[in-house]
């Protein structure tokens, strides 16, 4: 395949990846979504009311911190951080979702759905419905329920019904079956709020070009800050849609290495892992053509990552297609890495990044030292960390087993309403 | 010239000449064993169904509701192949029944299309039926089921939906060889209490625009409800309820009990619909 920046085609298609490779029922829906998001893509009224939430509510453009302390770490590159971690709901997720939500209103639909692994789309989804006015249903695999309790009550706060899906493995995938099956039956007046760039035809251009404008302002505030573009673009790839939010500004500037660090787990040999790169192959799964963790009879395999937001057996078809290309590099970070660069940023920069994004400052790490102290990294920071402190406690055993359990058994024994100390 | 898909078309024109539906009967491979599965749907055949579908396992079964899911999940969790799911169609193929396989796309592709198609022919089948490959994905590599059907004789039955368009449909069917399959309420696979004038709707909106036999699937489960689709439809497949036969027998033997009771019921159903 040689390169283009200009893809998909009409029929969705990035090289050989991509495509609709969905039910028949659901053709009529993709169509109509298409259209309104081609029509929304040249309306001005649209696009700037788009502008206007991002600016009022989520608080944009986010700010790029450069990242001194940090970047000793990363053979003295200079480090320059998108900030989508400041963005309200706590990640790039909400770039999407307003968009989509916006679109939702103008189809004359009433009633949005997403799917939700970590639950951080779950939660942007919940929160756009609210302003909206919206009804909002979101699908979230029961072992994630487990993991990610707060998230769902913060789901519920807003409004939402959190379904917890009990099919297969319990994660992300079937909850985005389950997403699925809800549309199918209710497409009418329902619309699929997907939360990254894959899915059939027109939900991986359409959600990547909802997320550009993270490297469109990064591109202006690097520039701005250091006269130039930077020499390469750093960012996590779960579905791939905050990476593919600040490559597309680049994509075109052959001088801009871009890099996508997946999730390698226990190490891409251990077989637990979600580098779908490294250790998949091509195939089809959930509506589109790209790289999928599978076994020789195709069945999907289970996806490993102490990040739930990267714990995904298959990848945006437009990643699949830098990937073959070579235009962007795509390499593994273990989950040991990731936390390792995780506490780094802590304590270097005073930011807790999501584990997530910590893939990507791994990466950065690696990258700086490759790429040596001359040149300028722009790194992702996709969202922070306060979803993680459970986790991350636990991993770096800064709470004892003991404190957690008289700190959760305070908690279930404790009035509600005594439980801000404020009385409500 | 006899080609696979001929003897599909052969039982459809013969049911046409009686002035019926066929009745077309879904079960999975490997469910509740490879041979376990053969023999519920030879019960089928017994029982009187005229055409077999075999469902191949697939871990995402997006177009599937509970109660397939469940007995697919536990095929794939006995380790079944898709060897396997051609050792299931030459074991019913035997009884000289015509007989699908319906499948999710990603596992033909990855054991190779034409490979499949070839092992196909050679085990006796007549065809494929693929609910999330649409004509649009089937004409191009390396998804070229177009290519591969063509060049082995094999069926090809593409799903019409009440919300696709008019252009779709004849689009659709223009693609299909051995029928079309009429998917008639909006949702996924599972029994329902009544059948919805949906498709009656729907398979008038598919004559309007091709000749070729409608067959009409989601949610029939029994003899009155196969007869109300037999009444205007060129056949009745039933999936989920022979499904259920299945899961709720006792033991496997109760299994195929129920399996050809199910069948004769139904099968005693699409022979009064006209």
């Amino acid at each position: 395949m040689t390169y283009s920046s200009d893809v998909p085609d009409a029929r969705g298609h990035f090289g050989t990846y991509g495509g609709r490779f969905v039910p028949e029922a659901l053709v009529a829906a993709l169509d109509e979504l298409t259209a309104a998001y081609e029509k929304c893509r040249h309306d001005q009224a649209f696009q700037a009311e788009l502008a206007g939430l991002h600016a009022s509510y989520t608080g944009r453009p986010s700010p790029v911190t450069d990242a001194r302390r940090f970047a000793e770490h990363a053979g003295g590159a200079r480090v320059l951080l998108k900030r989508e971690d400041l963005n309200h709901t706590g990640s790039h997720k909400i770039n999407n979702v307003l968009g989509q939500a916006l679109l939702t209103r103008d189809m004359g639909k009433t009633r949005v759905i997403a799917e939700t692994g970590a639950g951080q789309h779950g939660v942007a989804t919940a929160t756009a419905a609210a302003l909206l006015g919206l009804e909002c249903v979101v699908y979230m695999g029961a072992e994630d329920t487990r993991r990610q309790a707060l998230n769902v009550a913060r789901m519920r706060l807003l409004g939402a019904e959190v379904v917890a899906v009990e099919a297969g493995s319990q994660t992300l995938k079937d909850a985005i079956n389950e997403a699925m099956r809800d549309w199918v039956t209710n497409v009418d007046r329902t619309h699929y709020i997907l939360g990254t760039v894959t899915g059939p035809h027109p939900f991986p251009a359409m959600v990547r070009d909802f997320q550009r404008i993270i490297g469109d302002e990064a591109k202006q505030q690097v520039l701005e800050l250091t006269g130039g573009l930077p020499d390469a673009v750093v960012a996590c790839v779960g579905g791939g849609s905050n990476a593919m939010g600040i490559f597309t500004a680049f994509l075109d500037d052959p001088g801009v290495r871009l890099y996508g660090f997946e999730a390698g787990g226990e190490g891409v040999d251990s077989g637990r892992h979600a580098a779908r790169m490294a250790g998949g192959s091509p195939g089809v799964l959930h509506g589109t053509r790209t790289y999928v963790l599978q076994d020789e009879m195709g069945q999907t395999l289970p996806s490993h990552s102490i990040s739930a937001g990267l714990d995904y057996p298959g990848v945006g078809p437009q990643h699949a297609y830098l990937h073959d290309t070579g235009r962007a590099t795509y390499a593994p970070i273990t989950d040991t890495e990731a936390m390792d660069a995780f506490a780094l940023l802590c304590r270097t920069e005073g930011i807790i990044p999501a584990i997530e994004s910590a893939h990507a400052l791994a990466g950065a790490m690696k990258v700086g030292r490759e790429l040596g102290p001359d040149v300028t990294l722009l790194v992702n920071l996709s969202g922070r960390g306060d979803k993680d402190v459970d986790t991350a406690a636990k991993w770096f055993d800064v709470v004892s087993d003991e404190e957690l359990v008289q700190s959760a058994t305070a908690v279930v024994e404790q009035d509600p309403q005594d439980a801000s100390g404020e009385g409500w | 010239m006899t080609t696979p898909v001929s003897r599909l078309d052969d039982t459809l024109a013969a049911a046409r000449a009686e002035n019926r539906a066929v009745l077309v009967g879904y079960l999975p491979a490997g469910y509740p064993s490879v041979q376990g599965g053969i023999d519920a749907m030879v019960a089928m055949v017994r029982g009187g169904v005229d055409v077999v579908e075999i469902g191949l396992p697939y871990s995402d079964p997006l177009m599937d509701g509970p109660v397939i899911q469940r007995a697919v999940e536990a095929a794939l969790q006995r380790g079944t192949t898709t060897d396997d799911v051609l050792t299931t169609v030459r074991g019913v193929a035997a009884t000289g029944a015509p007989t699908l396989v319906m499948t999710y796309w990603n596992p033909i592709e990855r054991y190779g299309v034409r490979r499949f198609a070839d092992a196909m022919v050679e085990a006796g089948g007549a065809g494929l039926i693929t609910p999330d490959l649409t004509p649009d994905e089937a004409g191009t590599e390396p998804s070229d089921w177009l290519g591969a059907s063509d060049a082995t004789g094999l069926g090809r039955v593409f799903l019409v939906a009440p919300s696709s368009t008019e252009d779709r449909i004849r689009w659709t069917a223009e693609q299909c060889r051995g029928f079309i399959y009429a998917a008639s309420t909006m949702g996924v696979t599972g029994t329902r209490t009544s059948v919805s004038d949906a498709a009656g709707t729907l398979v008038r909106r598919v004559r309007a625009v091709s000749d070729r036999p409608v067959c009409v699937g989601l949610g029939v489960s029994n003899g009155d409800q196969a007869a109300e689709v037999a009444a205007f439809a060129d056949g009745v497949i039933v999936g989920s309820a022979f499904v259920r036969a299945v899961l709720d027998a006792a033991s496997p033997e109760e299994g195929l009990v129920a399996v050809e009771k199910l069948a004769a019921d139904l099968a005693d159903g699409v022979r009064r619909g006209r």
